[in-house]
């Protein structure tokens, strides 16, 4: 199913679609509220922009110095060209210390990877410990944003989740009885578990360490209670030095939620005394985007969200409508490059209206990538053969100003004179729900020939 | 000092009044004003569907009409934004390169260009202003609500200027319509939602009048406000700034 089509069931029922639209508002105020309060807030993103290009250039160097400081500091460092290798050395590791029970911090490669039903189906139990990580997990469905993964839910669809699954008693979706109810499940599946897994932030190259940021708390609760820690990053999360945590920290909780910071960044540099710290290292077609130069600042992204809280068309067509791992304006210039043909109606999810640009904290240029995908679409996946040709035709009338002329005085002649009932057919898709113009009996160009004649 | 008058094509063939609003306003201030007749269309319905390729042809037609002038001036952000910025599949000739150049939104020229605000009009009537994407967002004809930067408005400083209007603040200041071009029918379901929502702010803020500088967005609203039979009309800025009621 397209995107439109997705978006069009989500909007069967407009009072949860107002509800969603509102619940997002409300973040993007909050982030702008945040941002603004900051005096050199456009600054930092042009620096953060600045940072990432420069790291985007350099990038094999910054990688092999990182993998160089991190062995230093006695961390196992892995490389996966793909999801495939990913997920093979995440159950090699394991395997190797005899694991079945993990828990997972959110990290949207673990997504990406698709390594939980890899790792289910060998038999290992794998939770999710963030909270809304948690719910759309055991309501067996991908997160529908990348910062709040249950933002789709409401609360009391919370409640039941958890009456079925937890054995709650019924709240009337009280969200603090709800959150303890998770708390005290959770905390089991930490002191049970043999390997925590969590994602990656920031990789510092200069130290070989990294940075995971939670409001949880849940990463370092997996991290320091599990005898083994497997980090898992993009080839992209590496940031040169660690003093431009100082720029990247304040941009990314701010853009996110509007926090001034994000309740735990925690700093992994080593292993403790006694126990193993893994990173994986992963591609996965992000060297295909890093050789595509219109797409290659796709690349800075600190996945904050703050493109989909601000989004008119996300905001109103759920996370879900867009069938990628990673919904909205960032993901719909992401995904392109990995599935052109699956995800070819994403870049057209969009009105281009800029906002995406304006918010984003490292300076994409979203909407001008969305253009340039939709040019790239249209050559490369067969696209209708009524939308191709009609726009083909449109092509030939507008360059011949005769011929548009008379398109122009025929079309307005079937809209003026034509039947309601033929006009507003089927094959009408504006008429469904809007009027069309009125009909004037002269175009300007007629009004122009009989009131100005002097000129032209 | 001559000024070719870009009408764009939906403009010409279904609201001729704002077009001769847009010149009689241009006469107004002692422009001189021409409008070439061999023009169409600057391409954009193609190239946002992702036929640049296929636009290339009418965007030809385009310089060829404008070319010859010091100023291309219509009542469009958001066609005048393509024109500036998309235009750039063309080879960059001397013509093409002026076209581009001094290509103007209706409002950025009568305010940045002529340097005037108050054209005598008056209209007494509560305004709401609908800020198109392509004009805030493209041309920077005011400030966006994402940036920090100073409050300003081009449309807002010749609308304050007009006798007896009061304009009306919203509640989301700049979110998009909704409209976008093959948008509002590829996407027909979000962009009707996108349009009821805005429409639903303006009405919540004892709005009477919709107005703005691209008439495309003030075709999708208008669209829906008759279906919906909702007291607001709509009105492009060049109607309301061409009144003396």
């Amino acid at each position: 199913m397209s995107h439109s089509q997705k978006a069009a069931l989500f909007n069967k029922n407009e009072t949860k679609v107002n509800w969603h639209d509102k619940a997002l508002w409300f973040v993007r105020e909050k982030r702008d509220t945040a941002a603004h309060k900051i005096k050199g807030w456009e600054y930092l993103r042009e620096l953060a922009s600045g940072i990432k290009a420069n790291v985007l250039s350099n990038l094999d160097n910054y990688l092999v110095q990182f993998e160089q400081n991190a062995k230093q500091n006695g961390i196992i460092v892995h490389w996966a060209s793909n999801a495939e290798e990913h997920n093979l050395i995440v159950h090699k590791i394991l395997a190797k210390n005899n694991a079945k029970k993990v828990v997972k911090s959110k990290s949207m490669l673990t997504e990406e990877c698709h390594l939980n039903p890899y790792l289910e189906a060998k038999g290992i139990e794998v939770v999710d410990t963030d909270l809304g990580e948690y719910i759309v997990q055991i309501a067996k469905e991908p997160p529908s944003h990348i910062v709040l993964p249950a933002i789709h839910k409401t609360k009391e669809e919370v409640d039941e989740l958890f009456q079925e699954h937890l054995g709650t008693t019924p709240s009337n979706g009280n969200p603090e009885y709800l959150t303890n109810e998770a708390r005290k499940h959770l905390r089991e599946k930490f002191i049970e578990a043999d390997v925590a897994i969590t994602g990656v932030n920031f990789a510092v190259a200069e130290t070989g360490g990294f940075v995971v940021c939670t409001n949880e708390g849940n990463a370092d609760m997996g991290a320091h209670l599990a005898k083994v820690h497997i980090a898992c990053m993009g080839i992209e999360k590496i940031i040169p030095k660690e003093e431009h945590l100082g720029v990247f920290l304040r941009l990314l909780a701010r853009s996110a939620t509007g926090q001034p910071i994000t309740t735990y960044s925690s700093h992994f540099n080593k292993p403790v005394p006694g126990k193993e710290l893994h990173i994986v290292i992963v591609d996965n077609g992000r060297t295909d985007q890093l050789s595509r130069e219109d797409f290659r600042s796709s690349l800075h992204c600190i996945r904050c969200g703050a493109c989909m809280n601000t989004c008119p068309i996300y905001r109103r067509s759920g996370g879900h409508s867009y069938d990628a791992t990673i919904p909205g304006p960032i993901g719909s210039i992401l995904s392109p490059g990995k599935d052109l043909k699956k995800h070819s109606s994403l870049p057209f999810a969009s009105t281009l209206c800029g906002s995406c640009t304006n918010v984003c904290p490292v300076k994409i240029n979203i909407h001008e990538q969305l253009y340039k995908w939709r040019q790239i679409v249209t050559k490369d996946v067969k696209q209708p053969l009524v939308k191709k040709s009609i726009l083909k035709i449109v092509g030939i009338v507008l360059s011949k100003p005769k011929l548009y002329n008379l398109a122009g005085k025929s079309a307005r002649f079937v809209l003026k004179y034509a039947p309601r009932f033929m006009v507003y057919s089927n094959i009408n898709t504006w008429g469904k729900a809007r009027e069309l113009p009125e009909v004037k009996n002269q175009n300007f160009d007629d009004w122009y020939k009989v009131k100005r004649k002097n000129n032209g | 000092m001559k000024v070719g008058l870009f009408i764009p094509c939906y403009i010409n063939q279904l609201y001729p009044q704002v077009a001769i609003a847009t010149l009689e306003l241009l006469e107004k201030l002692d422009v001189d004003v021409y409008y070439p007749t061999g023009q169409t269309c600057c391409g954009q319905p193609l190239a946002n569907s992702g036929y640049e390729e296929d636009s290339k042809s009418a965007c030809q037609v385009f310089v060829e009409n404008f070319k010859e002038y010091d100023y291309i001036v219509g009542p469009s952000g958001s066609c005048i934004y393509h024109v500036k910025k998309h235009f750039d599949i063309l080879e960059q000739s001397k013509e093409v390169v002026k076209v581009r150049n001094n290509a103007y939104e209706l409002c950025e020229f009568i305010v940045n260009i002529l340097g005037t605000k108050n054209i005598g009009a008056s209209f007494p009537f509560k305004v709401g202003l609908h800020k198109s994407c392509h004009g805030l967002r493209g041309l920077k004809l005011g400030s966006c609500s994402e940036k920090k930067e100073s409050h300003f408005s081009t449309e807002e400083s010749l609308l304050n200027e007009v006798k007896g209007l009061t304009l009306m603040s919203l509640n989301r200041k700049d979110e998009c319509c909704g409209f976008g071009g093959t948008f509002s029918v590829f996407e027909e379901a979000v962009s009707v939602k996108m349009g009821k929502d805005r429409i639903q702010d303006h009405l919540n803020n004892g709005v009477e009048v919709i107005t703005g500088a691209d008439h495309s967005c003030l075709m999708h609203l208008d669209g829906l406000l008759n279906r919906n039979k909702q007291p607001i009309k709509v009105m492009h800025i060049a109607e309301i700034l061409n009144s003396s009621i």
